[in-house]
This record gives structure tokens, sequence and C-alpha cells, in this order.
């Protein structure tokens, strides 16, 4: 992994000082609550229904244990004893008081974190594949381009205040885990025939009201040009963006009023502009600082070990707890003989995404002991351990199962991501955690859940789509009708590598009907179905018809 | 009228303002003015012929390029932030710089607070008219508040990576 050296840190302390800072002068009443509001949100402060939400950086979702423990220990000192990972793969705390913040970004950049740019219209933090460094689909570590981008990105003297945020996401694996194609900038890392590495770009991504499937706007660009074309389309964003209209300023809607060619035609004729003002000292990071950033994510070592370990057959073989989690949760590894642990933090009946202190605290123990000291969080809110050996897999899944954390449903129904909703949101027209946990509950058995298997449901508050509704295979989006809450269904979509929008079902549901029309949509689904098909494929070939009638069926 | 806080050399100094802004619709007053883009493409031959010094303050929807030709004849750029959110005027002062080699005056008006003074700095403005009474001093603090920056700029600091090799 990556390591601060006493520049990072450095710049840490200097922004820990500044808003310290500046939270002393709103509580001293220097600044009023409209003069303090653009000063916390450049730190990752809301003031949300009931407290101060304050977000927690997590650069491209990968954690050490020291840093998961401190999170644990702030969550336990100063908020209810939890954190809420977030599909940006940010970590919130939702009960903060604001006299509280300073001390707590010192506790944070105490183990090299903080909450730069978590929020305001700036730069977001990357999210790039949780699997990064432990897959073999990958050809190369996205996270060198992830931390590049971090640095580049932070504290951006031209770029900190755009037309509205702008979120950058990094794959190099063909199966997408990162929702590229609904992103500002979506970049597929791939190796040419000569061998040389590149990124496809996508530009215009996004989700909210106006959903788009981003469109690629450079076929192959030269990885280490990287930051001199992301310049490029952040200027012609940051001049053109529409900033008249909050709903129509982000770059999807510019990258779509210009069509892709014209759009793509600006950002290289800005391009070379650039390279003639940078002139010798160039426009993009230096090989030995590129390969400084590439060292720092080499240095996992694995044992050469049997692909095959008995240990793990045979707890497989004697325990179907065990084998069900592996089924489920343990990916294969690059390695022969290692596995990846995804970790569930959808328990039948919790808050999609949060962790207890507790929790947090047996990760990290374990991670410490097992797991090379590395820890992921996906966008999908739940956490990943990436090199754990075979043998020591049971022994994970124990202290897991202990931790109430070992629930072997993995991309299945009950996987379900759903943003904070009514419950905290002051956007929010509708409640999408309980929603959440009423579907979840419907599929407790997880016989049934494995047999429908692959099922990705998406649930958003409001039209805002922090819970990514747009691209869930069943997405499901809370409106409101009248002050009564009330929740749109759309089937077919898809963040991944095969990216689409769902499509509407029908009028809207009442609260309570939600979770039986998607136990009716389960059902026609697994009667529908052909060999090997996901419940999208089937969608895909049937249409929405036979989902439709099922629904409203009764409403006849 | 404004404190102007000039940035001369990396220390920020109160200083006085020779310069007058003049709207669109006022009569010129004597001595060295600020103008509009559009009143200077008017008038600006003559403004200079006068022998006093014109500056131009562009709005953060008109872009650097419109000047490109007349930038040798200014003594100041203004760009102006009608609200500290919008961020057009950035890119604009970074171009006139780093694109067009400017050195005289760029200045910020408009809704200039020293929360933002830090970027404005690097992105080469070096004179600045604050919105919300900031001194000299609480400038210069907020300049220098970072001791490193990641990305090369107008302003000519060493960003890490070449700090690193250093």
């Amino acid at each position: 992994m990556y390591q601060y050296d006493t520049l990072d840190k450095e710049m840490l302390a200097d922004r820990s000082a500044e808003f310290r800072g500046q939270v002393a002068r709103r509580l001293s009443g220097e600044l009023t609550e409209d003069q303090f509001k653009p000063l916390r949100l450049m730190n990752g402060l809301y003031l949300q229904l009931h407290a101060y939400m304050l977000r927690v950086a997590i650069p491209y979702g990968s954690l050490n244990p020291a840093q998961l423990r401190k999170l644990a220990w702030i969550g336990r000192t100063y908020d209810k004893g939890y954190g809420h990972f977030t599909t940006r793969t940010n970590l919130q705390f939702h009960w903060i008081k604001l006299a509280d913040t300073p001390d707590i970004l010192d506790h944070l950049a105490s183990v090299d974190m903080h909450a730069i740019q978590t929020s305001g219209n700036c730069i977001r933090n990357t999210t790039t594949d949780p699997y990064a460094g432990a897959t073999a689909e990958e050809v190369d570590d996205p996270r060198v381009w992830a931390e590049a981008i971090r640095q580049w990105s932070t504290f951006h003297p031209e770029f900190s205040f755009l037309p509205r945020k702008f979120k950058i996401a990094i794959t190099a694996a063909p199966k997408d885990r990162t929702a590229a194609r609904v992103h500002d900038i979506g970049l597929v890392l791939k190796r040419a025939r000569d061998g040389a590495l590149g990124f496809e770009v996508i530009v215009g991504g996004g989700m909210g009201r106006t959903p788009y499937v981003g469109p690629t706007i450079k076929e192959f660009l030269p990885v280490n040009r990287l930051l001199s074309y992301l310049e490029a389309i952040l200027r012609v964003y940051n001049r053109h963006g529409r900033r008249d209209n909050i709903y129509k300023a982000r770059i999807k809607i510019l990258v779509a009023a210009l069509g892709k060619d014209e759009f793509a035609k600006q950002v290289e004729a800005e391009w070379a502009k650039i390279d003639r003002d940078a002139g010798e000292g160039g426009a993009d990071l230096p090989d030995t600082e590129l390969a400084r950033i590439r060292g720092a994510f080499a240095t996992a070592t694995f044992e050469t070990l049997p692909a095959v370990s008995e240990a793990f057959e045979t707890a497989k073989a004697s325990t179907p707890a065990f084998a069900r989690f592996v089924r489920n949760n343990v990916k294969p590894h690059k390695k022969p003989g290692y596995g990846i642990v995804e970790i569930s933090l959808k328990g039948i009946g919790d808050t999609p995404g949060d962790a207890t202190s507790e929790q947090m605290e047996t990760v990290a123990d374990l991670a410490e002991r097992y797991g090379q000291n590395d820890i992921r969080v996906t966008h999908e809110q739940n956490l990943v351990l990436p090199h754990v050996r075979l043998d020591d897999i049971p022994s994970v899944w124990a202290g897991l199962a202990e931790a109430g954390i070992a629930t072997a449903n993995i991309n299945l129904v009950s996987d379900i991501i759903a943003c904070p909703g009514l419950d905290y949101c002051a956007l929010a027209n509708a409640r999408a955690i309980p929603i959440a946990q009423h579907i979840a509950e419907k599929f407790r058995d997880p016989d049934r859940a494995e047999k429908v298997g692959e099922l990705k449901i998406k649930i958003s508050g409001c039209i805002n789509a922090c819970g990514h509704h747009h691209v869930g295979h069943i997405g499901i989006l809370g409106v409101d009708k009248k002050g009564e809450e009330f929740y749109q269904l759309t089937l077919g979509g898809s963040g991944a590598e095969d990216a689409s929008l769902g499509s509407i079902l029908g009028p809207a549901l009442p609260y309570d009907r939600v979770a039986g029309a998607v136990d009716t949509l389960v059902d026609v689904y697994l009667r529908e179905r052909e060999d090997g098909e996901r419940f999208l494929d089937t969608f895909r070939r049937t249409g929405v018809a036979p989902f439709k009638e099922a629904v409203y069926a009764d409403a006849h | 009228m404004p404190t102007l806080i000039e940035l001369k050399d990396g220390v920020c100094r109160p200083a006085e303002d020779p310069f007058t802004h003049v709207a669109d619709d006022e009569d010129l007053p004597p001595g060295d003015v600020i103008v509009s883009l559009t009143r200077f493409q008017q008038e600006g031959d003559r403004l200079l012929s006068e022998g006093r010094r014109v500056g131009v303050r562009l709005k953060s929807d008109e872009e650097v390029e419109a000047l490109a030709y007349d930038l040798p004849r200014l003594a100041v750029v203004a760009f102006d932030f009608p609200k500290y959110r919008d961020g057009r005027s950035y890119t604009n002062a970074r171009l006139v710089r780093e694109r067009y080699g400017f050195k005289a005056e760029v200045r910020a008006v408009g809704d200039v607070l020293r929360e933002q003074a830090g970027f404005m700095a690097r992105v080469g403005f070096d004179a600045f008219e604050p919105a919300d009474d900031a001194s000299a001093n609480e400038w210069q603090a907020a300049i220098r508040r970072y001791r490193h920056v990641y990305q090369r700029a107008a302003d000519g600091r060493a960003p890490a990576f070449v700090e690193r090799e250093a």
C-alpha cells in the first residue's frame, strides 16, 4: 500500500489546523452558518436532519488496520458506536458535534486520514477496483493511477470550484467493479498489442435525475499522459459547464449538449495547448514519481502455496455454512493458495453499509493476522480482505461469524445498496433503509437467495440517486406523493461493464407493497429463466411485460 | 473603496489603489482606470492614447482569449468572482499567466474571500480586493497555510513530486 511521506502528512496537518481555525471562528460567532457552510462543506461536514454528518475520505477504498481501528474508535468516542460506508467508498459518521470536529480531524490525521474533498463542487474520491492487486483479471494495478489522481486533485487551485461535484473511477479488469460508465470520468486500463498501457477514457456518465451511460471520447490514452489529459477535460468543463441550474451542471449535461465528438475535439485542442504551455517540464508526472508510487503498491509478498488447501477443503466439506460463505463471498486470487474474501455489511435486517466499532475492530484484527494489513471498501458498501491464504479462510470466517458479519450474500438479492434516505438525509423524499430491510427479510432463507443468484437491488430515497437505482437490476426510487412515500421500480439497469439504465416498471407503489413486489419479480424470473441466466439476462430477453403483468395483476 | 492587497515576492501588503473601476454607464474620471471588456473594445485605443494606465475587468463568462492581442498594452487584468463558487476566473487567471505570459497585475475582484486566497495566488493572482474585510496579514496567513502543493500551477511553487526528488 501507498505510505504517506512527510510531505503528505504535513499537508494533512496544515488542513487540520486551518479547519480548527474556521470552527473556532464559527463557534465564537465571527462566522454565521451561511458563511461557515462553504468552509465546512470543503471538509466533508454536512448539517443533516438530526446532527452534523462527517464524511471521512477513504482514498480509492484502501485502508490499513490502524486506520480502520481509528475509525472504530472515533465511532465509539464521538458517534453512537458505528459508521456508515458509502457508495463512494468513504465512511460517514452521522451523529457528530461541531465542536468535536477539529479533534476528530487531528485523530484522523494521526493515521494519515482526512475529510478533504468529500463534499463540495470539486474532484471527489476516486473509485477503483476493490480487488486491485489481487485479481488475475487486471492488466495492471489501477491503484497507482488512483493515487496519482489523489495527489493531483488535492487542493487543485484551478478545479476546486467546478460547476458541480466531479467523480472519477478507474478499473483495470474487464469485469468492472467500479461502475466506470456512470461516472463523470471512467478510466479503463488496457494493454495495447505492443504491451503499452493506456486508458479508454469515458466521459459524461452519471445518475441523478438525468442518467447517462457515458460515451468513450478516447480509445487509448498513453498512461503517462493521464494527468494532462484530465486537466484538459476539467478545464473545458470548468469553463463551459452550466452554472445556472444545479440539476444541469454535471459534465454529463455538457457532453450530451455538445455531442461526444465535439466535446472530444475541444478536449484534444485544449490538451495540445497545455503541452505547449508546459514546455520542458511537461504537464504530466515525471516517470520517477510514477515509479515511486508504483513501488509503494508492489509490497504485497506471497508465499508459494499449493493451489488446493487441505484445511480449506476439509472445512467446506464438514461445515455447510462455511461452504456457503465460500460459494458467495470468496473470489479467486491471482496467486495459487490465496483467496479474496468479501465481507458483507448487508446482514439481514441491518442497515446496508453500517459497521459497528466492534465489527471494524474485528476486520482490522483479521486483516492484520491473516490479510497482509490490507482492507478495501467496495462501492457496493461491503469490505474486502484481498489477500488471504486459503488455509486461513476458515479462521477468518469464524472471526467474522463471531462479529455477526459472515453473511454469505455477496451479489445476492439481499446485498442491497441503499442511500441513508429519509432516516438521515435532508434531501430525501422517502425512506430507503427500511425498504432494504424488508426485502432482505423476504429472502432470509439463504437457499432461496442462492437459488435466485446474482441480483443487484439498489435503492435511492430521492432523485439524486445516491443509491444508484438507475443501474440496479432492480432499482427502487423513493418519491413523495402528497406527503406519502411511494416507490418507482425500474428493471434491467447495470453499472458493470454491460452498463445500462433501468426502465420503469409501472406506476409507483406504496411503501408497504415494495418488498412484496420484489418477491413477485423474483418469482417471475424463476419461472421464466433459461439455463444460466441471471435476473438481468432474463429481463433483457423477455422485456418488461411478464414482470409488469405479475406486479400489477391485482390492480386490474 | 475596498482595500487593495498586493502580493509581491511572497509577501502581502495593503496598497493604495491608483485605479478607478468605471462602470459602463459612468463618465470617465481622470487617471488610471479599469473598464469592462465591452468598453475597452470600444474606447480602449482612445484611453491608452491619453497617457493613462488602463486595466480590463473580465466577467466570469468572458474568456481571456478575447484579450489576447491587447495584453501587452494593459496594466491590469481583473477577473471577477460574482460568487466565490464561480470558479471560471481561476482558469482565466492561469491561462493569462501560463499561456499568454502576462507579467503585469492580475487582480481578483468580486466575492473574493480569504478562504480562496491560496487557490488564487496559485493560479497567478497578485492583487486582491477582499470582500470580507480581511487584512493583509490574514491574507498572508491564508496564502502560506500549506507548506506543500501537489500540482504545478502559475505561481512557480515546486510541487511535491519535485520536492521529493530534491
